[in-house]
């Protein structure tokens, strides 16, 4: 069976920016693959090319097999695309836009009559079937964008940013729906710069910076390197925004840091007593109210691959208007 | 065969549901049907209670469809393809696993129906007023389809080349004003000054004009026949030029 998706060195530039600075990567059949970066990086013109919504410059992309450099339109049957926007037309009621896109896949009347029932069904929008797409709500529009992508059944589906900009309960049942689709066997590619929607979804994640792929495996794989790394978050109630006297001479395996007033953050390459550390904080008259470890997170693989403050994807979901 | 009938019903089904979605989204609306209908008849009203008798109704009749026409198809492109593009709406048409040709065309025949539509208004005032059995009429219905065709065409050559609505319309003003006194649709070209008829003689609706003053009263300055392979020729040069536009613009 071959890889559901093949790019090989695939570039795209628009005028002095190389938006993709020729990358390569394999997606297998009935995978879900995350494409992860922060805004810019090249996610949305990766998926327009591999869409055939844009050309590229160089290199090549096979989906399903088809060659889509040579035949861009020959593979578009096989896939189905969700925009980072919800692009269905205002004018019409939720169940006419997906018979609309069942036709354009060239789905019979009855047929597409039938699943778009089923999808209004499966999505939780039955009961706003008859309503017009431009009186929905953010989070409604996009699960009906989701299922006009998937009206035609594809075998691939791209969803680019499918959680930005709404509330977290639609977040939540969108990364439900996501799931879903993948468990009965879709190929899904995922962009998204919630790292850990990534890491919650994806089998395996690509991260791409400045129209690179600076790494890509599996999310355990992605992990690994910080098994062996410990870290612990203490809180205190009456903390200084410094880090106490004599706490580092006291410890000298683990780095101390303080991230925020009354937050003391400690690392380690091995197992950290935090009893040890707590007694000594509190000798020094710090009323410590939570201690626990933190557990290694995409987002520190992220950091560290990437050199990209997690803080300025957060900035970039605020102003997206998304929840969590 | 059997995948070629295939490939061509699903093709089908694709083309007729663009087709029905603009029809009811965009051309089928009170606003557009009152533009559709209004502005053909302040045309038509304002140039029959100016005209001198029933001779002068025949010679406006042709300009006024062509006019019509003209306005009716240029104006609703702005909107079915500039607004969608700019919405992003058109994206998924684009992804559809459907020809280029065939979306295009499929985008554009609403346009077209609506300007032969346009083109009813001012025959039907012109029937109340005068003796219309000596128009020929296949010649006339076919000039009114290609000009139609051309129109619409000339409406998709602007939108594909411009990103905002306001820049077609005021991109198809270029077009739509000067060609009022070029193309012959009140008075004929050989009346211009000799230095404006070479630039009459290439624009299209010269062509349709000539076409439809010979099938109403036998004015033509070339034979109908050649008037409608001409248009037939800008229609197809016009539809290659916006689909090459398309693919260098929005699939580059």
């Amino acid at each position: 069976m071959p890889d559901a998706i093949v790019a090989e060195g695939l570039a795209k530039r628009f005028e002095e920016v190389d938006a993709v600075a020729g990358i390569s990567f394999r997606v297998r059949q009935g995978e879900l693959f995350g494409f992860l970066g922060p805004n810019g990086a090249g996610k949305s013109t990766t998926i327009n090319l591999l869409t055939g919504l844009a050309r590229p410059d160089a290199g090549s992309i096979r989906l399903g097999g088809i060659d889509c450099t040579q035949r861009p339109r020959a593979a578009q049957h096989l896939i189905g695309v969700v925009p980072d926007e919800s692009n269905l037309y205002p004018e019409l009621s939720g169940y006419e836009n997906l018979t609309f896109c069942g036709a354009l896949y060239g789905l019979a009347k009855r047929e597409r009559e039938t699943r778009a029932r089923e999808l209004l069904d499966a999505f939780g929008l039955a009961e706003a079937a008859a309503r017009k797409f431009g009186g929905y709500s953010k989070g409604m529009k996009r699960r009906l964008t989701i299922a006009a992508g998937i009206i035609h059944r594809p075998e691939i589906l791209f969803l680019d940013e499918p959680t930005t900009g709404i509330d977290v309960a639609s977040a939540r049942q969108l990364r439900q729906l996501i799931a879903e689709l993948h468990r009965a066997g879709t190929t899904i590619f995922l962009t998204t710069h919630y790292i850990e929607e990534a890491e919650r979804l994806c089998e395996r994640i690509a991260f791409i910076v400045a129209g690179r792929i600076v790494q890509i495996d599996s999310v355990e794989h992605l992990l690994q390197p910080l098994q062996g790394w410990y870290r612990v978050r203490i809180v205190s109630a009456n903390g200084t925004s410094g880090l106490p006297d004599g706490l580092a001479e006291a410890f000298p395996t683990l780095a101390f840091s303080c991230p925020e007033p009354g937050v003391l953050e400690a690392e380690a390459g091995e197992p950290i007593r935090v009893g040890a550390i707590v007694r000594v904080l509190e000798e020094r008259g710090i009323e410590v109210v939570e201690a626990r470890r933190l557990r290694p997170s995409l987002e520190e693989v992220f950091v560290r691959v990437t050199g990209i403050a997690t803080d300025a994807m957060r900035q970039e979901r605020e102003r997206a208007g998304g929840g969590r | 065969m059997t995948g070629a009938v295939i490939r061509w019903g699903r093709w089908g089904r694709a083309f007729w549901s663009i087709l029905r979605k603009d029809m009811r989204t965009y051309y089928l609306k009170p606003p557009n049907i009152s533009w559709g209908l209004l502005f053909p008849l302040a045309w038509t009203g304002m140039f029959f209670i100016r005209s001198g008798g029933v001779d002068d109704i025949r010679s406006l009749l042709p300009g006024l469809a062509t006019i019509s026409i003209l306005f009716g198809t240029t104006s609703m492109l702005a909107i079915t393809v500039t607004f969608e593009k700019k919405g992003r709406s058109f994206e998924r048409l684009l992804l559809a696993p459907i020809p280029l040709e065939l979306l295009m065309l499929a985008k554009t025949s609403g346009a077209i129906l609506f300007g032969v539509a346009n083109a009813c208004v001012p025959v039907i005032l012109a029937a109340f007023l005068v003796d219309l059995s000596t128009v020929a009429w296949g010649s006339f219905a076919t000039a009114v389809v290609l000009i139609a065709v051309v129109s619409t065409f000339l409406g998709l050559f602007v939108a594909v080349a411009v990103s905002e609505v306001f820049e077609a319309q005021t991109l198809s003003n270029f077009f739509r004003f000067p060609m009022i006194f070029l193309c012959g649709l009140f008075f004929p070209v050989g009346d211009l000054p000799l230095l404006l008829q070479p630039l009459a003689w290439l624009l299209p609706l010269t062509y349709g004009a000539d076409a439809l003053h010979g099938a109403v009263h036998g004015g033509n300055g070339l034979p109908i026949a050649l008037d409608l392979g001409i248009l037939c020729a800008y229609g197809v040069g016009l539809f290659l030029l916006s689909l090459v536009n398309i693919r260098r613009r929005w699939i580059a």
